[in-house]
């Protein structure tokens, strides 16, 4: 027994004392908002106070908290958001809100003992605890901003859209009430976990598995026991990888076992001594390899371990720079990058009523439905997604994770069932970033004008299909950058190999490709003879002139992003040159790059249903089927819903993703949901808003408004007051509904790529400036100042937020991200961006509209990645002269690149 | 499962230690970050609750840092220049909420190559006092820790004290790190210096490094060409040539071996070059 004080309380418990606190406070106490990312100090969510000091509760034996006083984020601000908190919500300081409890912890004991602290000590006091989404900045101005008051604009009906509304969801995170896939856990649910593969390649052969679970009284499932499809992909044409590997292994992490039990039996068991024999063959790791003849085929039907080239031909590229004043070539290798969310993937699975109900962290609700089905051997609609929480995506819970392990386990035994991946689990078994090894050549007239350009890559996609289809197709269709590119020759292959499974990350492809485009194009601006920023706009693509698939825009914003930089860059190129004059051992230098990038599938269906409703008694219903995984679609679907009915945003009722409740919103991926979502949700707004209109028969220009249970309308001097108790309910609970599909309209591309692949792109750019240690070839981001035409701002707070975190994740993957598959699965020898490692940002958010977008709008989630390493690159080049050729730019790398560029 | 004992003597504990096999364990900051486990296994000494193994005292022959003090216990200590070495590192040992429960001791036990208590505590002669009911012995810091994971501790025997010599800690010194982010990083490389100076002439030097080899050491051939040096030509004098044999980094995911090398060469000249801009 063990005494001591959760805030405030007493508490006198039996548990064994070298129990993790943060295991006792949130399975025995029931304490979920003490989150837990690593087991391992590593990323700090799981910080708590003890006698009023941060600590990192996943650190601390239970025994050591005998006699003293915890507290925990449901300590703080218990009657709603404190002060702090509040500071959070008007920051926009919370995205996913997988963090936010440790943050909001570590910043409460700096503000106990200094109520205004300066921003040197605020970066002390988080420094322990990391965070994905946000790129620090707003966490920052929230804590300075703690004796603050305030809260964000409530806006009148019609004036959502382009208002710094907070959060819609953001109390329950800045509470840490939100519910994320492990925080909810039914009594007697059985635990699960998974026996995964050691080696990149082997066959295996199991031993006496009965006799073993009947030994430590588990049940153990394998591909055996699965009833329907054992396999399972993102793309239906591509599926090809098992849920439980059935005689070899492709990949170091595959599933081959299941094993459920009690929660304490099944999470102290060694599955080391599961009986699985092993016998390791020979794999091979990079793209070069995999496509050497000698190399063992990965899948039958994929010769060379080719699974698909992406091709885009226009003019004659070959022709072109044959007759260029001026050429330039390069090669750049990019290694794996982890998402590293700081929530690992969870979520859990029960019957209800002869459906297959569960709860998962998930960025593709309807996709994990279809998939979990399909395994299963169930129809679509025996499968219930109910998304909980999600603690982080970037594209890496796009792919099933647990849904179908858990879905098994609990058809086969009819009882919930719980599955939370360790850290080091979620690091093995999760997608990847791919790694790319790419050339280019880009050539320009003698006026400074690209004529043509080619570009070769194979992006090694793993073990297994996942997203690399799209990522071939996506690479050569964006590899030019916004420029006039005439004549072009790009490919992209996506190569199988024994590596991690590379997927989704926030750009398929595009961000590494642009790190070599754009280191070009500087060099190229060089021998011109022009200065890098200049050069860009000279070919920045322009409205009706065709891009390379031969597609015209409309509404192309990478010129007044390129331009909205003008005067930084000029004040930069000034400071810089002062710098260097004075200072021997450092060298600073400036770096711009731009990106562009479509929103939604390639040339492909891409749809999104929405529904928004009202009820008898005055409730406006939003069914926001698309997930939001901290970008903030509930939010700015909202807004955007909620001007096109003609009502206050904050009077619009949010009903969250759930398969049995949601129309298909499609997946929260390729930066489509405020376009394509938020589209669909204009449009059935408008329509629920005609019928209304009709109902009272008043003019397209009257004003809407609920009191209770009557609809208002008022056109001119007419008003007319409708009582919806006298309506009919339909099936769905509405007394006025609508609903409204919207696929944005895209052309198949040719043999050549050419087609119209998308419907709406995004523009921007990003101006980097950076030092660098000579003697050390450290890299320090001082500012990024980033312009992006987002057609219509939707939410300036929210698009700040994307824009920081995005440079964030760019800073990481340019200087410091590289997965090693079974040496860095955690968070201290893979390296993500501290709060000491990320610049200033300043952000011009344009406004180019879109005829296509909802209000003009556009996408940005994944835009805002992809200038940011080039940009450091180009800066690093600019200040010594160094060219990197691999990625990450680690300090042993510049150092070297510095010596090689040395005259 | 096993016992988990948290006395509050000394001499209970060693009776455990004499008696039982246990793994000991103070802040736990890196036992659990070992493991995935939700608990510690096997039967555990954990040694926080013994009051007289925390806090930094005076003695008559120097400063002891008692075995359960941690690394914020170091921060908030007052004591003089020579210390702002193991003072700066203490603020580099991950996040504060490991600060606030890892131990000197613990990261010294952990024998980590990349251990940030390792260089100050090298460059001011720290003594390790082992206690068991067998009595007490010191032994040389860089004698204790043999090698990766290794020491050189008795099954029975706990660390209760790391020693610094008075005659040691005179003089002013740096710390430097060197990793591929700000916080929470395990060194590329780092260095400790401390440097006694009279009349601008170094009278005595002591300079480490660590995360280059598999455990962190001096570098005495360096140290014995600062010795006597006038201040305005020690930075000079930093030269890889004087650091003999003592470094010998592996090349991993932080780095290769050859810029590891030049790296701690750099620190050295930058940490000495430090430490003599402060001089008055």
């Amino acid at each position: 027994m063990i005494s001591f004080e959760v805030n405030g309380e007493p508490q006198s418990i039996d548990v064994p004392m070298g129990r993790r606190l943060s295991d006792v406070l949130r399975d025995n106490l029931q304490l979920r908002g003490t989150k837990v990312g690593c087991d391992a100090g590593d990323c700090g969510a799981c910080t708590v106070l003890v006698d009023g000091k941060a600590t990192c509760a996943c650190l601390t034996p239970v025994a050591q908290i005998s006699g003293r006083s915890v507290e925990t984020i449901e300590g703080v601000g218990r009657a709603g958001p404190n002060a702090l908190q509040r500071a959070f919500l008007r920051h926009g300081a919370a995205q996913c809100g997988i963090c936010t409890p440790g943050m909001v912890m570590a910043a409460e004991a700096l503000i106990r003992q200094n109520v205004s602290p300066d921003r040197a000590a605020v970066e002390a006091a988080l420094s322990g605890v990391l965070c994905r989404c946000t790129g620090y900045t707003k966490i920052i101005d929230a804590v300075l901003d703690a004796a603050g008051s305030g809260a964000g604009p409530e806006p009148d009906a019609g004036k959502a859209v382009g208002a710094r509304v907070e959060r819609l969801d953001g109390a329950a995170k800045v509470m840490g009430t939100e519910a994320f896939g492990a925080d909810i856990v039914p009594d007697g649910a059985l635990w699960v976990r998974a026996l995964r593969s050691p080696h990149a390649a082997a066959g295996f052969a199991f031993g006496d598995i009965e006799g073993w679970a009947k030994t430590h009284d588990v049940r153990v499932f394998t591909a055996k026991n699965i009833p329907g499809e054992n396999c399972f992909g993102v793309i239906e044409r591509f599926s090809d990888q098992p849920v439980l590997a059935e005689a070899e292994v492709r990949m170091v992490g595959e599933a081959v076992a299941l094993v459920a039990g009690g929660k304490d039996v099944v999470s102290n068991l060694d599955l080391g001594s599961f009986p699985v024999c092993w016998e390791p063959s020979y794999s091979f790791e990079t793209a070069t390899e995999a496509r050497d003849e000698s190399a063992r085929q990965l899948h039958l039907d994929r010769a060379g371990n080719q699974l698909i080239a992406g091709v885009v031909r226009r003019g004659d590229a070959e022709a072109s720079l044959g007759n260029a004043a001026h050429v330039v070539q390069g090669t750049l290798r990019t290694g794996h990058v982890e998402h590293a969310y700081i929530e690992p993937e969870a979520g859990l699975a029960w019957m209800d009523g002869g459906v297959l109900n569960i709860r998962a962290c998930t960025q593709a609700p309807v996709l994990d439905q279809q998939t979990t089905a399909k395994v299963l051997g169930l129809p679509t609609q025996k499968v219930r997604i109910r998304p909980a929480a999600t603690g982080g995506g970037f594209g890496a819970k796009l792919d099933v994770t647990v849904q179908p392990l858990v879905g098994l386990v609990t058809l086969l035994t009819g009882r919930p069932s719980a599955m939370v991946y360790s850290r080091g689990e979620s690091m093995m078994a999760s997608t990847k970033r791919h790694p790319a090894e790419m050339q280019a050549r880009i050539g320009a007239d003698i006026d400074g004008r690209l004529v043509g350009m080619t570009f070769d890559g194979d992006f090694d996609t793993g073990a297994y299909a996942s997203w690399g289809p799209t990522v071939a197709v996506r690479v050569p269709v964006h590899a030019s950058g916004p420029y006039i590119v005439p004549n072009y020759e790009a490919e992209a292959r996506a190569i199988h190999t024994n590596g991690p499974v590379s997927g989704a990350f926030r750009g398929f492809g595009v961000p590494q490709a642009a790190a070599l485009q754009e280191q070009l194009l500087d060099q190229l601006a060089d021998q011109v003879g022009m200065d890098s920023l200049a050069f860009r706009r000279l070919n920045a693509l322009s409205d009706g002139v065709p891009t390379v698939c031969g597609q015209e825009l409309s509404g192309v914003g990478i010129g007044a992003c390129l331009d909205a930089l003008q005067s930084r860059w000029d004040a930069a190129l000034i400071a810089v040159a002062g710098f260097n004059a004075a200072t021997k051992e450092k060298a600073r230098g400036i770096g711009v790059a731009s990106c562009w990038y479509g929103c939604g599938n390639t040339a492909l269906p891409n749809p999104s249903t929405m529904r928004i409703g009202i009820t008898a008694d005055g409730k406006i219903c939003l069914h926001q089927g698309a997930m939001d995984i901290g970008q903030g679609a509930n939010t700015v679907i909202a807004q955007l819903a909620a001007d096109a009915l003609g009502v206050p945003v904050h009077h619009v009722t949010l009903i969250d993703a759930d398969t049995a409740v949601t129309p298909d919103c499609g997946k929260t991926s390729a930066s489509r949901q405020t376009v394509v979502s938020g589209k669909a949700a204009v449009l059935a707004a408008e329509a629920l808003r005609s019928k209304a209109l009709q109902l009272a028969n008043v003019g397209p220009h009257s004003q809407m408004s609920l009191s209770g249970a009557v609809l208002t309308l008022i056109d001119g001097t007419v008003r007319r007051d409708v009582s919806l108790q006298e309506l009919p309910e339909d099936a769905h609970g509405y007394v006025l509904w609508a609903e409204a599909r919207y696929d944005p309209p895209t052309e198949a591309l040719d043999k050549d790529g050419q087609g119209a692949p998308y419907a709406v792109y995004g523009y921007g750019a990003q101006l980097a400036e950076v030092e660098v240690d000579l003697a050390l070839g450290t890299v320090q981001v001082l500012k990024v100042t980033a312009a992006h035409d987002v057609g219509k701002v939707i939410n300036p707070l929210l698009a700040e937020g994307q824009i920081e975190g995005g440079i964030a994740q760019g800073l990481g993957m340019a200087l410091m991200e590289e997965f090693h598959p079974g040496i860095t699965e955690n968070l201290h020898d893979y390296l993500i961006p501290t709060i000491g490692d990320v610049p200033e940002v300043v952000s011009h958010l344009i406004e180019v509209p879109d005829p296509e977008g909802p209000m003009g709008a556009k996408g940005l989630g994944e835009h805002v990645l992809i200038p940011t390493a080039p940009a450091i690159l180009n800066a690093i080049r600019h200040a010594t002269g160094a060219v990197l050729t691999q990625l990450p730019a680690r300090p042993d790398r510049v150092l070297a690149a510095l010596k090689a560029a040395k005259p | 499962m096993g016992i988990y004992h948290r006395p509050g003597k000394l001499k209970d504990a060693l009776a455990v230690l004499a008696r039982s096999d246990v793994q000991l364990v103070a802040g736990c900051t890196d036992v659990f970050a070992a493991s995935e486990a939700q608990e510690l296994c096997g039967s555990v000494l954990d040694i926080t609750q013994i009051a007289e193994l925390r806090g930094i005292s005076k003695t008559g022959t120097g400063w002891r840092i008692g075995a359960a003090t941690t690394w914020r216990d170091v921060c908030d200590a007052p004591l003089p220049a020579a210390f702002d070495m193991l003072k700066q590192a203490a603020r580099e040992v991950g996040g504060i909420q490991v600060q606030n429960a890892g131990t000197v001791a613990g990261n010294i036990c952990n024998a980590s190559p990349a251990a940030d208590g390792m260089p100050p505590l090298l460059a001011l002669d720290a003594q390790v006092e082992l206690v068991s009911e067998r009595g007490v012995r010191q032994v040389p810091l860089a004698q204790f820790v043999t090698g990766p994971r290794e020491i050189s501790r008795e099954k029975d025997e706990v660390v209760t004290s790391v020693l610094i010599p008075e005659a040691s800690a005179v003089g002013r010194s740096r710390f430097l790190k060197l990793g591929a982010r700000k916080h929470l990083v395990i060194s590329i490389a780092m260095t400790a210096v401390l440097l006694e100076v009279e009349a601008k002439v170094i009278k005595a030097a002591a300079v480490s490094v660590g995360a280059c080899g598999p455990v962190a050491c001096r570098v005495s051939a360096l140290e014995n060409v600062l010795v006597g040096c006038e201040l305005s030509s020690a930075v000079q004098l930093v030269q890889s040539d004087k650091f003999g044999d003592v470094l010998s980094p592996i090349s991993d995911v932080r780095g290769d071996a050859d810029y590891r090398r030049d790296a701690a060469v750099e620190l050295v000249r930058r940490a000495v070059h430090d430490v003599i801009e402060e001089i008055p």
